[in-house]
């Protein structure tokens, strides 16, 4: 295992482009702007969704879809189509982190104990008070779970879109791979693997303490 | 025969058994019953070996339950549990089938046997080839005692079996249990909350405290009659004077003749059978009337009812056959009442 | 794109043929790993946790990390399909396990209990029992998996090995969405064909399923 590229400081230098620090900024970068983009765009529609039931049929299919699009291919379309650069590679980024958030949002909201729901309008809470006080927090483990689905396909293919001229780590990955050297692939592949890694948990952990412990199962009855 | 013998099941942080020794004999319904905590569910499964004493020692006809193959053991006992537990991935047919099954029994033999018994339970063949997620919940449980009766074991486990169901369905449930049990005269253990549920069901009834005591073990009547102490009296409730009446038969009260109905204003029909009460406000229904074999507190509550104080007997045909009196009703308590003084106390 | 899919028909349906292989192999692989893996997760309680977490792990690393990493443990050539077929393995084991695992838990308390009052040793009644009524959730795994790896397959082209993602990597190459086009549709066809099986092959063993209320019933 040749891990010399890895372990080379000269690597990780933040002030040298295309240092090992750039990189993971930079892919992170792609990550969170995916994410949010599509953040904005699904959870609206699948909370509405989810609430009117209208349309649901495109929420519970969303998922299986957005699974079955082949990201390298995606990928390759876009920017086929649109020229290389930063926009066509997160277009492709955001299309597929939209599924998952779509179909969570849809299926947390239609989770819901109705009756809770009830109950809050019938404390005299307004629809908008009943969504951000009731409806959101007690849909919140599954739309984390959405979140973490979408980032893990975001992280995955962001390390792919190299191939089509982004930066990030995959890089490391595809430069590598074009030159022989594979230390420079290792390299790439296990900083990528971790940031992942890292990530989810870091997802997770947000997960645990945004969750009220009520619902988690946290706040155990007493002995 | 099943014997607790001085068993003892404890939990960290409690006992849910403490030191329960008891005879349930064979052949007879037993009813364990106490408010929750009292261990009777936990008795009852030490029976099958679900659970397994802390101390003491569970035995049927003698022979320690703790020694023998867990799985033979089960195959013999038939236990009944409340939401029936039956196989959602099975026909009701072959969740009937199911201890024969495993007994080794060829998938005809055990088909014809479980068709046998659904009818046996009340439910016709149409139900066979059907789901547990089709039926209704009182038909679910009937599937489930089907199930526990399929290998015709002696003894059977029954834990809150009637209790998820809604009191009309339950009423006909107690109806054919009592059928059942007559027919088969199998030793049956049977735990339930409700004391009402206990007296009704039960050759025995055994009321255990919170912690697992027992507190009294003993016929419905001996308890009603003479409870043990004021957690047993509050326990078994009130009305307990008038619930003992219902062990009374009122074979033994004066008859008298219809004719004296006749004139305080009963009407009889060509067929000789009552049709009501003329009073000054019309014709009032009878409320119903006794045959030979019905209880003591059955004709009370008749007789409370008339208008005349009157309670009146029909004969197998539905015709008036006598008459009993409501001043002979209070002599009769009274009469009672002096017995049950002479009596030892149980 | 029929014009495309007529002068190079031959070409693209050994891409199908490789993908299928590439992606279903796996599947099956890794199904029946994951069902053992999945019971003990179950069986042993202390378990369960430490194997979801590993799984949850390894779901996580990105595809392309995977494939290029394997070669350093298994010590194959770089560009071999063995790489794809291992990770892809490890993904569907990874989803599967706690798939397996949180289905057999589903099954209700009660029917098992009563499985074992009846006289159920512990393997018959996993297979008579628990498997049959876990099944409809462990379907549902499996058909995420199956899909999962058919779009992850073709990822695989950025090392050699792609499948229909041959097609991708030549239309960019040459600056030519036909093939692109081509494959994406392939992909997309040939996950929703996997789907559909999956689930006539659920309603057909599980034919329960169709009485039950929403909660119970798959997805």
């Amino acid at each position: 295992m040749n891990l010399s590229y890895l372990f080379d400081a000269a690597n990780w230098d933040p002030a040298t482009s295309g240092s090992i620090p750039q990189l993971i900024l930079s892919h992170l970068w792609y990550v969170a702007l995916a994410l949010l983009i599509g953040t904005v765009i699904a959870l609206p529609v699948g909370l509405w969704i989810g609430h009117t039931g209208r349309g649901s049929f495109l929420a519970i299919n969303a998922g299986n879809a957005g699974r079955s699009l082949p990201t390298l291919g995606l990928l390759m379309l876009m920017v086929t189509l649109l020229g290389l650069g930063l926009t066509p590679v997160l277009i492709a980024l955001t299309v597929l982190a939209i599924p998952p958030i779509l179909t969570s949002a849809y299926a947390g909201i239609r989770s819901l104990d109705q009756r809770v729901v009830d109950a809050a309008r019938g404390v005299g809470m307004r629809p908008w008070q009943v969504l951000t006080q009731v409806e959101l927090p007690m849909a919140l483990p599954v739309l984390m779970s959405g979140l973490r689905s979408a980032a893990l396909q975001v992280v995955a293919t962001a390390t792919v879109a190299a191939a089509v001229g982004l930066g990030g780590l995959g890089r490391l990955l595809i430069d590598g791979l074009a030159v022989n050297d594979y230390s420079r692939v290792l390299a790439g592949a296990i900083v990528v693997a971790v940031l992942a890694v890292a990530l989810d948990l870091l997802l997770a952990l947000a997960q645990r303490r945004l969750v009220s412990p009520g619902l988690s199962g946290r706040a155990r009855k007493d002995p | 025969m099943i014997t607790f013998d001085e068993v003892v099941k404890v939990y960290p942080g409690s006992t849910a058994v403490d030191h329960l020794s008891l005879e349930l004999p064979t052949g007879k319904t037993t009813v364990l019953v106490g408010p929750s905590g009292c261990g009777k569910t936990t008795s009852l499964r030490m029976i099958n070996r679900m659970v397994g004493p802390t101390s003491g020692r569970v035995l049927i006809d003698g022979r320690d339950v703790a020694g023998q193959d867990e799985a033979l053991l089960r195959r013999g006992i038939g236990y009944v549990i409340q939401h029936a537990g039956l196989f959602p991935h099975r026909t009701v047919l072959d969740n009937v089938a199911t201890v024969p099954m495993l007994l080794g029994s060829s998938r005809r033999e055990r088909r014809a046997a479980a068709l046998e018994l659904l009818e046996r339970v009340g439910l016709s063949a149409e139900f066979a080839e059907r789901y547990p997620a089709q039926l209704s919940g009182g038909q679910q449980q009937r599937v489930g005692v089907a199930r526990a009766l399929a290998a015709d074991p002696p003894i059977m486990l029954m834990d809150e079996p009637f209790s998820a169901v809604d009191p009309i369905v339950r009423e006909g449930l107690h109806r054919e249990f009592l059928r059942l049990q007559k027919d088969l005269g199998k030793t049956i253990v049977m735990v339930t909350h409700d004391i009402d549920e206990a007296i009704k069901l039960g050759d025995l009834v055994a009321i255990l405290r919170q912690g697992g005591h027992l507190a009294q073990f003993g016929t419905p009547r001996e308890l009603l009659e003479h409870p043990v102490d004021e957690f047993v009296a509050e326990f078994v409730g009130r009305d307990r004077g008038l619930r003992s009446l219902s062990f009374d038969a009122a074979d033994d009260l004066p008859v008298r003749p219809v004719t004296e109905a006749v004139g305080a204003g009963l009407v009889l029909d060509e067929a000789g059978r009552p049709t009501g009460w003329q009073t000054a406000a019309g014709l009032e229904a009878t409320g119903g009337t006794f045959r030979t074999g019905d209880s003591l507190r059955l004709v009370i509550d008749l007789a409370i009812g008339s208008p005349a104080g009157i309670a009146v007997r029909v004969g197998p045909d539905g015709a008036a056959d006598g008459i009993v009196h409501h001043h002979d009703l209070v002599d009769h308590l009274a009469a009672r009442r002096g017995r049950r003084a002479a009596e030892p106390s149980a | 794109m029929i014009t495309y899919l007529s002068n190079n028909g031959d070409t693209v349906l050994a891409a199908l043929r490789q993908h299928i292989v590439l992606a279903l192999l796996p599947v099956l692989i890794g199904f029946l790993v994951a069902l053992p893996a999945g019971y003990l997760g179950v069986r042993y309680p202390w378990l369960y946790h430490p194997l979801i977490n590993t799984c949850g792990v390894l779901y996580s690393i990105p595809s392309l990390a995977l494939f290029v990493f394997l070669p350093v443990i298994l010590g194959t050539k770089i560009l071999s399909p063995l790489n794809i077929v291992v990770a892809l393995t490890v993904y569907t084991v990874a989803l599967l396990t706690r798939t397996v695992a949180d289905g057999l838990r589903s099954v209700d308390e009660l029917v098992v209990q009563s499985a074992t009052a009846m006289g159920y040793r512990r393997f018959r009644r996993l297979v008579d029992v628990q498997l049959p009524v876990a099944l409809p959730v462990i379907l549902a795994g499996l058909r995420v998996a199956t899909v999962a790896n058919i779009s992850l397959v073709s990822v695989g082209a950025l090392i050699g090995v792609g499948g229909l993602g041959q097609l991708f990597t030549r239309g960019f190459q040459l600056f030519y969405i036909q093939p692109i086009l081509v494959g994406i549709i392939l992909s997309v066809l040939l996950a929703a064909v996997a789907d559909l099986a999956i689930v006539l092959i659920q309603r057909a063993v599980t034919p329960w399923t169709r009485f039950q209320t929403g909660e119970r019933g798959p997805a």
